[in-house]
């Protein structure tokens, strides 16, 4: 049984409202935090290794130290809420079902960073929740932990939410910021990065939900008992989206330590693959990450067991490995075609594209429309290496990180799958009616011996 | 005051320069001219916030400053990334800049219509000599190219989308020059359009300079369009007493008739400054209306400094060429020169297009092609 620090009280009756949730225990860390001074605040998350959980997995405490800190001008802390990744889904259940938690995190954040005005990004889908999270910002300010004078402390602080339009590029930091500012969401170019000039040129400081909700296990416990769970640089925990072809779908909050192959087989997490069926593929980490096949996804390319953490996850580089990521952990069975799930990634780039740089703008849908005709069995066998230099042009050449989500899984799929691809080619009527299967994806991998 | 500035060195391509802090990269390349300074369609260096977005300017910083050695994990963008003590930058010494430039130049090529020939802009257009400089001489796309409507916006400009690159200028020059916000881009990503919503006109007397700034034909005068080739046009510098705007421009004449009115542009493209060092931006009035030679004040002949067509049909001497056209056709007489019946292979009785697979190549009719 693994340890659970956010999902722990997730069950208890009414925590969605604060009664329940103060009798829990909750708000102790906004009692705690207020008497200590920002700065030890900020040093207790760098001590205690949190790592972004939104997907790049920056270390938290390194992000809050680089906030500049001019005399006169506000400071803000955004909430990233808009969670748009296909895949992933830990957010929505996270602000669900607890947003007290997010709002406690967002205080005790907002008080170690100087925000007195914080905002939470929330995708605009999530119409509900924001209602659900308005109704806990009016609790908390009623119970005296928002607004003016919070316990006493001379520190002011207000939360307000503010819904997005239905953007996936919004999500990106600046995008953000800009959508934030009544903008169009086109990422700003860095430097300067939001740490220096952000929200309404002040500096600004933007966090996922999961690692705002952290800080309140962190504030809790101290960083060194916090530092304990998990192994490496990979400390705490973290929550996992699971989809696809899996018995038990849903959000797990796993330690960081166990095995891939027990977070998918065993009972305590997805429960195995349905109907019997083996595993073909796997993307450990949201749509943008690299695919990897079964044999690289249960062991390394060295022969360890691979584990669910940040590092374990991306041993071997994109050549074998894959990353972590936002925790959309998606599950493809031996009945699932690469080509199509490819095409389906890249036909939501395409999209998402803001279309504010040309190699983004004009790459993600000349990937999209050749994937199609191959998954149509139109494709030439030209396509494949044709598609695979296009992503290699797109990849690093962009403004924001999406020219780069949009080419890994393209880059991964060819890598791994080739010969799926090739047998698109060379089989266009058989590949309408069946799929490729199983082929060797699940064999254990050859290892050169050197 | 110069003295007080900090100049930084900075190395490109080995050709170092001294720059004042605060440049950019390209900037800093621009001042050395010539090969090494990177492409720039997106980048005007007289509007603010531009640039960034083509990524054709993209360069290799190998060493950061002389403080902090270390080079820089992407390519990145010479027109938004400033200079630093001690950088040295790589353009084209570097196979990697190279070849993420052909790059982008393809993404820019795959969904414009490349109708060139019937295009106003050809012969000044940015695209075609970037086209020429850095692309590749043929196409991989093989899809269906994204075309839009032909939207007049207002009574001079017209804006045919199928063309446009997305730069942004003309953005930019509407936010900056201009009063209030005129247009913007509606939409995302390859279906993003630059729009005036629900047709709104472009009304402004600042609005014109949006065709000067469109590195191509997607934004055209229509007073100007389908009138003439630009490259038959003489450019004449000329200047007039204007209330709203410097009055410098440039007429282009052919025979007496003044074809059209533009700005004074430099060699990068971008309109030059005023004497008193302001943007030399015109108005409206003297662009559009402003067509006899009675309303203005001749200077004389404008040099024109760039490599493009316009230049090397005016300036340069034109020299005859020592063959015959009977020496270069291989002894065969055409009746026209653009006669493709009589000069090409393509008609001889042993090659059937037929059995050419894939779409004609001028390799197939290469009688001297070693079999």
């Amino acid at each position: 049984m693994g340890i659970k620090l956010l999902l722990d009280k997730a069950h208890v009756e009414g925590i969605r409202f604060y009664d329940a949730y103060r009798r829990e225990g909750g708000y102790r860390s906004v009692e705690k935090a207020l008497k200590m001074s920002p700065n030890d605040i900020v040093e207790e998350v760098k001590k205690s290794g949190l790592r972004g959980r939104g997907g790049a997995g920056f270390p938290t405490g390194m992000k809050w130290s680089f906030l500049a800190k001019p005399e006169g001008v506000p400071r803000y802390l955004v909430c990233n809420a808009d969670e748009s990744e296909p895949g992933t889904f830990k957010d929505r259940y996270l602000m669900e079902f607890l947003p007290h938690l997010l709002i406690e995190g967002l205080i005790v954040s907002s008080f170690a960073l100087g925000s007195n005005r914080t905002y939470i990004y929330i995708r605009g889908e999530y119409a509900w929740i924001v209602d659900i999270l308005e109704h806990a910002i009016a609790e908390a300010k009623a119970n005296g932990f928002l607004g003016t004078n919070i316990l006493g402390s001379g520190f002011d602080c207000e939360i307000y939410v503010h819904r997005g339009a239905g953007a996936y590029i919004c999500g990106e930091e600046t995008a953000l910021l800009e959508s934030l500012e009544g903008k169009r969401g086109n990422p700003r170019i860095k430097p300067p990065f939001p740490a220096i000039k952000g929200l309404w040129d002040s500096p600004t400081v933007v966090n996922n939900v999961e690692t705002l909700m952290a800080i309140v296990p962190i504030m809790n416990m101290g960083a060194e008992e916090y530092a304990k769970i998990g192994v490496g640089k990979s400390t705490g925990t973290k929550l996992i989206s699971a989809c696809g072809n899996i018995n038990k779908a849903g959000v797990y909050e796993i330690d960081m330590t166990i095995s891939v192959e027990e977070f998918i087989y065993s009972d305590e997490y997805c429960g195995g693959i349905p109907n019997g069926k083996k595993l073909k593929a796997c993307i450990p980490g949201g749509s943008s990450v690299p695919i990897l096949p079964a044999n690289l996804l249960l062991k390394t390319a060295k022969g360890e067991t691979r584990y669910m953490n940040y590092e374990s996850l991306a041993d071997g580089g994109f050549a074998t490995g894959s990353m972590m990521g936002s925790g959309g952990f998606i599950v493809l069975d031996e009945d699932q075609c690469v080509v199509r799930h490819t095409y389906t990634l890249a036909r939501f780039y395409r999209h998402e594209s803001c279309g504010q740089c040309s190699p983004c703008r004009e790459g993600t849908g000349w990937m999209e429309k050749i994937l199609l005709s191959l998954e149509k069995g139109k494709g030439k066998m030209s396509d494949i290496d044709l598609l695979w230099d296009i992503q290699r042009k797109i990849e690093g050449n962009t403004i924001c990180p999406l020219g780069d989500a949009a080419a890994w899984p393209v880059a991964a799929a060819i890598r791994h799958f080739r010969d799926e691809f090739e047998w698109h080619v060379l089989n266009p009527e058989e590949s309408q009616t069946r799929n490729f299967g199983l082929a060797h994806y699940a064999d254990p991998i050859h290892v050169p011996t050197v | 005051m110069s003295e007080a500035q900090t100049l930084f060195k900075v190395t490109i391509d080995n050709i170092t320069v001294e720059v004042p802090a605060g440049t950019s990269i390209l900037n800093a390349a621009r001042k050395i001219g010539g090969e090494v300074t990177p492409p720039a369609m997106c980048y005007y260096s007289k509007l603010q916030g531009s640039g960034g977005k083509c990524r054709t300017c993209l360069v290799e910083v190998a060493a950061g400053s002389t403080a902090d050695p270390r080079p820089m994990p992407k390519l990145v963008a010479s027109c938004r990334t400033n200079v630093m003590d001690g950088m040295i930058v790589k353009s084209i010494t570097s196979e990697k800049v190279l070849d993420a430039r052909k790059g982008v130049v393809e993404f820019l090529l795959i969904n414009h219509p490349l109708d060139c020939p019937i295009c106003d802009q050809a012969g000044e257009c940015h695209l075609q000599d970037l086209s020429y400089e850095h692309g590749a001489e043929s196409t991989r796309y093989e899809f269906q190219r994204r075309t839009f409507p032909k939207h007049d916006i207002g009574p001079y400009i017209q804006l045919h989308m199928t063309r446009c690159i997305l730069c942004y200028r003309c953005v930019y020059v509407a936010d900056q020059l201009t009063n209030k916000r005129e247009h913007g881009i509606l939409d995302r990503g390859d279906h993003s359009e630059i729009a005036t919503y629900i047709h709104k006109a472009l009304d402004n007397d600042f609005i014109g300079n949006v065709i000067d700034v469109c590195p191509v034909g997607a934004l055209t005068d229509r007073t100007f369009r389908f009138k003439n080739r630009v490259w038959f046009l003489k450019p004449v510098e000329a200047h007039r007493d204007c209330g709203k705007c410097c009055g410098r421009v440039t007429l282009w004449y052919r025979g007496d008739e003044v074809f059209r009115v533009t700005a004074r542009k430099d060699e990068w493209g971008e309109v030059e400054d005023t004497p008193d060092g302001k943007p030399g931006w015109i108005c409206n009035v003297c662009r559009f209306e402003k067509k006899e030679t009675k309303d203005w004040v001749i200077e004389g002949v404008r040099h024109v400094n760039r490599h493009s067509v316009i230049s090397a049909g005016h300036y340069n001497t034109l020299e005859v060429p020592k063959e015959t056209i009977q020496d270069v056709m291989h002894g065969r007489n055409p009746k026209l020169l653009m006669d493709i019946h009589e000069v090409s292979d393509v008609n001889k009785p042993e090659i059937h297009l037929s059995e050419i697979p894939g779409p004609a190549h001028s390799d197939n009719f290469d009688n001297n092609k070693p079999a």
